[in-house]
């Protein structure tokens, strides 16, 4: 039975025979379900679908749908405007072969594994340096967060600027300390890395914040115990601090790597998968083949694998975790 | 930006009594903090962080002799306005602009309304497949956007909405992340001032709108200023959505812009500021929300 009572303009309304029909009605009802209740229930219920519709449509209409469409258009040809044609795992089976996919693989790993450690990483230590009582911190905080917020378009528009291998300041800072100038954006060799230095310039801010929030949450008596034990700085770290927020850098190592998986705004607008096809990311490939080559059937292919991928990463830590807490070790506190 | 009051916002939990101290708290306590020796690498490593966008707002009001010589001039001779008369003057730039806030702000005010709706009918009401309900919502969250990039495409266009600001809103109308965020605030909530209102014969929608989301500022605002990020930051699915120029939002425009203006850099980089200029506003003005919602949610997620 709800345990808020329903509205009097509801429940007063019409033809309940013989029930009483005092607002206190829920509260008192016998236990048996009388028809007042059911009907209030049924009210209720109408109420509630009418709130929820709208987004239950606008969200399950465009997930449930779009990923069993997607997953039967990856097993058609599809070029968007004329009618498809199946053609079973012949995609799949393309997919397989296909050089460039292999290239957007390659990139798109390489990235992930430079980029989520280090991110987490300088994320960890800004913050490790950033939880103390010094002045200015504040602003410190600010100036590492506020990249965050720009866009991954604005990020790439300013940094094909002032990577400029012929304009750009980048080139005229080196030239200064004597250094031959660079072609970051434009050599296959460094795109790819230049890519992933204005990711950590933009993604390590979040990092930064989250560990901060953990690093708050530990707490001060177990820091004050490990001290009055004798414990030093480093001690402290590896021992207290560290262990206290690994379910927070479980989750950074989740969060950023699905992010890394996905990288695709500023692949577009700064190097458009060149050069020579040295930065082309896995959902770059995805968006070429859709809709620049009109191979949508393909594209979906290549969007399932990378979903498989993911669902894999998903699933993973929840294993790890059950496992863990087979051979005992609950860890107190992993779950805020 | 206001150095010693945004610390106390970054902070997203009720700081320790360790840092208690550094937030910038009265006057008295904020002058014995020593000076460290951490500044001496904090202060170049943070400096790092906010040189691209100081370069950003310089250039931006460089002459383009300035920017164009090499070695560029790293620091502009005086204030020039053309890039931005350049851009304003544009008429496809404040419609860009435009466009973008017409989806942005509509998306956060349906995520509000449709959002309350949703959270409040699955934190107060009972019905028949709400728990199922609520966790397909939930793990759509966990669906790659990438995934359904290509029949949210076909979906649009069979609705005839492609090339149409409608095929920007409609996608962005309600998110799940909102529906479950309102409705963790809302149980968080205590009932009885709702039951109060009920024994005084409220409606339903009335208490929902003159109790508990009154009630709900933190939540309210968490949404709308994530909402109003994700879509006035978005390029992929305006890409796709939209192919004539006039229907471009400004993330969609400037990248065109700076193809066709590769010379005009002053233009370029003015384009860029008044780009993320509404975004920096929105998170000075909402930092400390902002932060919280990325903890808790990150975190919670």
């Amino acid at each position: 039975m709800p345990r808020l009572p329903t509205p009097l303009t509801l429940a007063d309304h019409g033809k309940e025979q013989g029930n009483r029909t005092d607002p206190d009605a829920p509260h008192t009802a016998a236990p048996a379900e009388s028809g007042a209740v059911r009907r209030r229930r049924r009210r209720e219920s109408a109420t509630a679908w009418a709130y929820i519709s709208p987004s239950v449509l606008v969200i399950l209409g465009l997930s449930v749908v779009p990923v069993i469409w997607s997953l039967l258009l990856s097993f058609q040809a599809d070029d968007l405007v004329t009618p498809s044609r199946w053609v079973g795992l012949d995609n799949y089976r393309a997919l397989a072969q296909d050089p460039h996919f292999a290239e957007a693989v390659r990139s798109t790993l390489l990235y992930t594994v430079l980029y989520v450690p280090l991110s987490i990483g300088l994320g960890l230590f800004l913050a490790l340096a950033l939880n103390r009582r010094i002045r200015l911190v504040g602003l410190y905080r600010t100036l590492v967060f506020v990249p965050f917020v720009v866009s991954a378009t604005a990020q790439g528009v300013l940094f094909s600027f002032i990577l400029d291998p012929e304009f750009g300041a980048a080139n005229s800072v080196l030239h200064t300390f004597g250094i031959s100038p660079q072609g970051f954006l434009t050599d296959p060799g460094q795109a790819l890395y230049a890519l992933i230095a204005i990711s950590l310039w933009s993604g390590t801010g979040f990092c930064v914040v989250v560990l901060l929030a953990a690093l708050q949450d530990v707490p001060a008596s177990l820091v004050e115990a490990a001290r009055l034990d004798g414990a030093g700085r480093r001690h402290l770290l590896r021992h207290v601090t560290l262990p206290a927020i690994t379910p927070v850098l479980v989750f950074l190592l989740l969060w950023q790597t699905i992010n890394a998986l996905q990288v695709f705004d500023l692949v577009y607008v700064t190097t458009k998968g060149g050069p020579l096809g040295s930065t082309s990311v896995i959902v770059y490939f995805i968006w070429e083949q859709a809709f620049k080559n009109f191979t949508a059937g393909y594209g979906a292919a290549a969007a399932y694998t990378l979903a498989l991928a993911l669902i894999v990463l998903g699933v993973l830590p929840r294993l790890v975790r059950a496992l863990r807490a087979r051979t005992g070790r609950g860890i107190e506190g992993a779950t805020r | 930006m206001t150095a010693t009051s945004s610390a106390p916002s970054l902070s997203s939990s009720p700081p320790a009594p360790r840092v208690a101290g550094a937030d910038g708290g009265p006057g008295r306590r904020r002058r014995r903090l020593p000076f460290s020796a951490w500044h001496l690498l904090l202060a170049p490593l943070c400096l790092l962080f906010a040189v691209p966008l100081i370069w950003l707002a310089l250039s931006s009001v460089m002459s383009d002799a300035e920017i164009n010589r090499f070695p560029p001039a790293l620091w502009p001779s005086g204030i020039h306005l053309d890039g931005y008369r350049y851009v304003i003057g544009n008429a496809m730039f404040p419609r860009w602009f435009a466009n973008s806030l017409i989806v942005s702000v509509t998306a956060v005010v349906s995520n509000l309304l449709l959002g309350s709706l949703g959270g409040y009918a699955f934190a107060r009401m009972r019905f028949a497949g709400s728990r199922l309900l609520l966790g397909l919502m939930l793990a759509t969250m966990a669906i790659p956007f990438q995934l359904t990039m290509i029949p949210t495409f076909l979906v649009m266009k069979r609705l005839g909405l492609i090339d149409t600001l409608g095929a920007l809103i409609v996608p962005s109308l309600v998110t799940p992340f909102a529906v479950f965020l309102l409705r963790q605030f809302f149980l968080s909530l205590p009932r009885e001032l709702e039951e109060a209102a009920w024994l005084d014969g409220c409606s339903r929608l009335r208490v929902l709108f003159r109790i508990v989301l009154p009630l709900s500022r933190p939540a309210l605002s968490t949404v709308a200023v994530l909402t109003f990020l994700t879509t006035w930051n978005d390029l992929t699915w305006p890409l796709i959505a939209i192919n004539h120029d006039t229907q471009y939002t400004l993330q969609l425009g400037l990248t065109t812009f700076q193809g066709q203006h590769h010379t005009h850099w002053s233009a370029v980089m003015a384009g860029n500021v008044l780009t993320v200029l509404p975004v920096l506003l929105a998170f000075l003005a909402a930092q400390k929300t902002f932060i919280q919602s990325i903890t808790s949610s990150g975190l919670k997620g």
